[in-house]
């Protein structure tokens, strides 16, 4: 158990730097996920924290300890892989215990811990098997057991979920996440899956294409993200964003659709007709009779496209007269009846209180003047 | 998962197999069959005669002191020339697989000795160690190590089990560096997070992986010392000096051609012939089950 801290991380492959200068500290116990699209680093980061790959530039600190020049196997982590990486020539027994024997742990201390993870896991009764006996599932936990009977400082995991099911992949989130508790190791986890990244880190970090958009709870994440990236990638269906202009010395927006929002939280600095994008959730859209808009609202008609009922709710994919796509997840009930040839316009209300407000030009989220 | 193919008539499937079929045929059952015909049979050099004697000649070449010392000899140069070439090809692919730049040219390099034809490979061995036009059978003898193959029986044997080595090292060197492939980088990640050293990696993660290629090249390395190196033997040694690198196979030229024994040549043919079939049927046994892990 262990504090982990990147310092100003950089890396380069050949002349592609792919990561710009991370900083970031976990504290004890903490769990991180990193998360972002297919490219953006977070692998690469993950692999430098293991001491696969050597940084170009920065230092990491396990503990305190400066581990960046150390190799794997002197860093005390473990990692559990993507595709599990078991060894398919030992068994069960023999996977879990490898990195015990290494260490030159008495032979009784060895059956003993591997005996008690396994218990943990409820692989107990696989011991003998070989990986390739085994189902996903059974191998995800193997691959777990043979992270956790090290009992590390640090636990790494790659994607681990990404090949298993639906279903297992719900179950062994939670699973994961009650062990990580458990053991109160501190642990990295990387995901290209929001919701696991929701549901798993006690922080995240949202990368993007080499840097840290933001580390924030994930309900800070979700509720302030900090550009637009991170609010379009956080959230299903995306956050909508609307082209606009700052105007009304400051306290309201004009969409470029026609309507005037109010903020509802103060005034934005800037200069009069400073360009700005609006994020509002789907599930903040809300729907209205024409005109019936309130104070503190914004009216707008769409032509709706596309709808897609999912039972209690409905997501309707509509565009706004200026051509600018809005969907909007609204409760079955309110859903007018669709179909037929004949163009169904909407009336939707844009409340002002669940905007999002960033610039347009470098998509920085843009917080109200004190 | 095989997918059989529909033939309209009998005639084409029949005809495409013919031409393989055909030199099957004419370049193996024919003379083999000749081979087992002949092991039952005496007769004179000169072929005029032949006496059927039942199995008389495999008793006499299984009796006899020189057949067995010749079967030891075997033994200890195929075990040699697969274990040495075996072990080459493998330290040769390890290092390989390191080299990111140019890996291709390396690669290509190490292939080469393999299309060098036998006879050829054996002068250029000749040229290396023989004791006075030799380079290094040369410097040997300067250096005051007397060195003369075709006087001492152990260095005849050490020489044609080297060159018969070298021809086989590259074949070894590319299913190995295939078989280094084809392990997941990330087990040998997992070992080295796990602690392992690199050596101790090597050992527990990579060897073990490798067995399933290890066992395939130890039957083929065995088979080709046993019946391909007759070329590198004729070459260097011509099976001396004395019989110290008559192996089986030089034994039935020997026999053959040299002292014209035809039956007793054929049953040694026909007992070289219940080896291969023997070694071949454990390849074929142990690659199909895959045993390995």
């Amino acid at each position: 158990m262990a504090t982990l801290a990147l310092e100003g991380i950089r890396k380069s492959f050949g002349p592609v730097e792919v990561l710009h200068g991370i900083d970031l500290d976990v504290a004890d116990g903490e769990m991180i996920v990193m998360v972002g699209a297919s490219g953006c680093g977070k692998s690469t980061l993950l692999r430098l924290v293991a001491g696969l790959e050597v940084p170009t530039e920065g230092r990491i600190l396990i503990g305190g300890r400066d581990v960046t020049a150390l190799e794997p196997a002197e860093r005390d982590i473990a990692m559990v892989f993507q595709n599990y990486a078991l060894y398919p020539h030992m068994t069960v027994f023999g996977n879990m215990a490898y990195g015990l024997k290494i260490r030159g742990l008495p032979r009784a201390e060895i059956a003993r811990r591997v005996q008690e993870a396994a218990d943990l896991l409820g692989i107990g009764a696989l011991l003998d098997r070989r990986p390739r006996q085994l189902s996903g599932g059974q191998r995800q936990r193997v691959a777990m057991g043979r992270a956790i009977v090290r009992e590390p400082k640090l636990f790494l995991f790659d994607e681990p979920l990404s090949n298993l099911d639906a279903k297992l992949r719900v179950q062994m989130r939670a699973e994961i996440r009650r062990l990580q508790r458990r053991l109160g190791v501190t642990s990295l986890f990387v995901t290209h899956d929001q919701t696991e990244a929701m549901t798993l880190g006690d922080r995240l970090v949202v990368m993007n294409a080499g840097r840290a958009a933001q580390v924030a709870t994930p309900m800070q994440v979700w509720s302030r993200p900090a550009d637009v990236f991170v609010a379009g990638f956080i959230g299903s269906p995306a956050m909508n964003f609307l082209d606009a202009t700052l105007t009304h010395g400051g306290t309201a927006a004009t969409l470029r659709a026609g309507p005037v929002l109010p903020f509802a939280d103060g005034r934005r600095a800037g200069p009069e007709g400073m360009g700005l994008v609006l994020g509002i959730r789907p599930e903040h859209v809300l729907a209205a009779a024409p005109g019936e808009a309130g104070e503190w609202e914004a009216a707008v008609t769409v032509v709706v496209e596309l709808a897609e009922p999912l039972g209690s709710e409905t997501v309707l994919h509509g565009r706004l007269p200026d051509g600018e796509e809005l969907t909007a997840r609204l409760p079955a009930a309110e859903v007018p009846a669709l179909g037929g040839a004949a163009q169904v316009s909407l009336a939707l209300r844009l409340p002002a209180a669940a905007l999002h407000v960033f610039e347009a030009s470098g998509g920085r989220r843009l917080d109200p003047v004190a | 998962m095989q997918r059989k193919a529909i033939f309209g008539g009998r005639a084409l499937p029949y005809a495409l197999l013919l031409p393989q079929l055909a030199v099957t045929l004419v370049f193996f059952f024919w003379p083999a069959g000749m081979a087992l015909y002949q092991s039952v049979l005496r007769e004179d050099p000169f072929g005029l005669a032949a006496e059927f004697v039942w199995f008389e000649n495999f008793a006499e070449v299984l009796s006899d002191p020189g057949y067995l010392q010749s079967l030891r000899t075997t033994a200890v140069f195929a075990a040699s020339v697969t274990l040495l070439s075996l072990s080459a090809g493998l330290f040769l692919a390890v290092q390989a697989d390191k080299v990111r730049r140019g890996a291709g040219l390396y690669r290509t390099l190490l292939i080469w000795p393999y299309a060098v034809a036998p006879a050829v490979a054996a002068v250029l061995w000749l040229f290396l160690f023989h004791p006075e036009i030799g380079l290094l059978g040369r410097a040997l003898n300067a250096a005051g190590i007397p060195w003369d193959y075709r006087l001492n029986g152990g260095q005849a044997m050490a020489l044609v089990v080297l060159a018969a080595s070298w021809k086989q090292v590259s074949y070894n060197f590319l299913f190995f560096l295939a078989g280094l492939h084809a392990i997941p980088a990330s087990v040998l990640e997992a070992a080295a997070i796990d602690g392992a050293k690199p050596v101790r990696r090597f050992w527990t993660v990579v060897f073990p992986l490798l067995s399933p290629t290890t066992f395939f090249l130890l039957v083929v390395n065995l088979v080709y010392a046993f019946f391909d190196t007759f070329g590198v033997i004729h070459a260097l040694t011509r099976g001396g000096p004395g019989n110290a690198t008559e192996t089986l196979i030089y034994r039935v030229y020997v026999d053959g051609v040299d002292n014209l024994d035809l039956g007793g040549s054929a049953a040694q043919s026909v007992i070289l012939m219940a080896i291969v079939v023997a070694l071949t049927a454990i390849q074929f046994r142990y690659i199909e089950r895959r045993v390995h892990y």
